[in-house]
């Protein structure tokens, strides 16, 4: 069976993900704090605070319309690396849609696109050691709370290569990346939108 | 319109304010435009700035410097947006900017500063 993703459940998803953001923006910027510039929490808030918002004036009716929604106001209003990165991702997310709804395509789209704007492989201690296995799980129908769990606390032992990060050098292990929590709630919210 | 302009990019406003003020010293005719900053003044960079900068910038083409990676990004985003073409240099801020300015001024074509920064190249 092949897991198509609805306007519908794409609007709650986000529901769902500006909540968790809300709700666990202290601890984002406490992880940003110890290897980045502090400010990932506050800028997803703001960021998707202002998603939830514009989809609700905007009121869209097919995924495609709604995902370059999302991506245009994070693009705007995220000031960090996260704007352009979870900016791009769901600009990919809206073209690949026109094509196919399938959730497991779309989320690869929008893992390439976040690769490309980036620059990062696996094992840069990104948000992509999140995007890239929930990409492959999706396509075996696998994906489980667990694995996003252990696909984000995977990035604590590496070196970040990419990023602000990445100027710390070897004093980057031993965190896990903010960027890759955040990813974790997107898709723990998405597990939860499309059950 | 000059057919080459500079356009610097950073996190805080008062580092690209400081960097033109600099560059102007040497570069008096070429046209630079500076983004700095979020929308709200605070540490990051904004792509409606960056567009901004992009549209008044007098010159035709635009020699790019930037400090930190999600400023690259940003300005990547930009040129898919942008009729202008960018030459986002991964180089040394500060240096490469005043030497691209003081290359622009005097007229040296494009390629021979590419490869004079080439050395400068750290990012």
């Amino acid at each position: 069976m092949i897991l198509v993703l609805n306007n519908e459940q794409v609007i709650e998803w986000m529901k769902q993900y500006q909540e968790q953001i809300s709700k666990n923006k202290h601890m984002l910027s406490e992880l940003d704090d110890a290897i980045g510039d502090g400010d990932h929490g506050n800028n997803m808030d703001r960021g998707m605070t202002e998603v939830v918002k514009t989809l609700e004036e905007k009121n869209p009716s097919t995924i495609t319309e709604s995902f370059k929604i999302i991506a245009m106001t994070l693009l705007s209003k995220v000031g960090g690396a996260s704007g352009p990165l979870y900016g791009t991702a769901f600009l990919e997310m809206s073209k690949a849609s026109k094509e196919d709804a399938e959730l497991a395509s779309l989320i690869e789209a929008g893992a390439q696109g976040i690769a490309k704007r980036g620059g990062a492989t696996a094992g840069d201690k990104t948000m992509l050691d999140v995007w890239l296995p929930v990409a492959s799980e999706l396509k075996q129908k696998s994906l489980t709370s667990q694995k996003l769990e252990d696909f984000m606390n995977l990035t604590k032992d590496m070196q970040a290569k990419k990023g602000r990060a990445s100027y710390l050098g070897e004093r980057s292990i031993g965190f896990v990346d903010p960027g890759a929590a955040s990813s974790k709630m997107l898709f723990e919210t998405l597990l939860s939108a499309i059950k | 319109m000059s057919k080459y302009g500079i356009l610097l990019v950073s996190h805080v406003s008062e580092v690209v304010d400081g960097i033109s003020r600099l560059i102007t010293q040497v570069a008096a005719d070429v046209p630079i435009t500076v983004a700095g900053g979020t929308e709200d003044n605070d540490v990051g960079t904004s792509l409606e700035k960056i567009n901004q900068a992009i549209i008044e910038n007098e010159g035709e083409e635009l020699l790019v410097f930037y400090d930190l990676g999600s400023a690259k990004m940003n300005l990547e985003m930009a040129e898919e947006f942008s009729e202008k073409p960018l030459h986002i240099f991964n180089t040394a801020f500060i240096e490469s900017a005043y030497s691209a300015a003081a290359l622009l001024q005097v007229g040296v074509p494009l390629a021979k500063i590419e490869k004079e920064l080439e050395p400068l190249i750290i990012k």
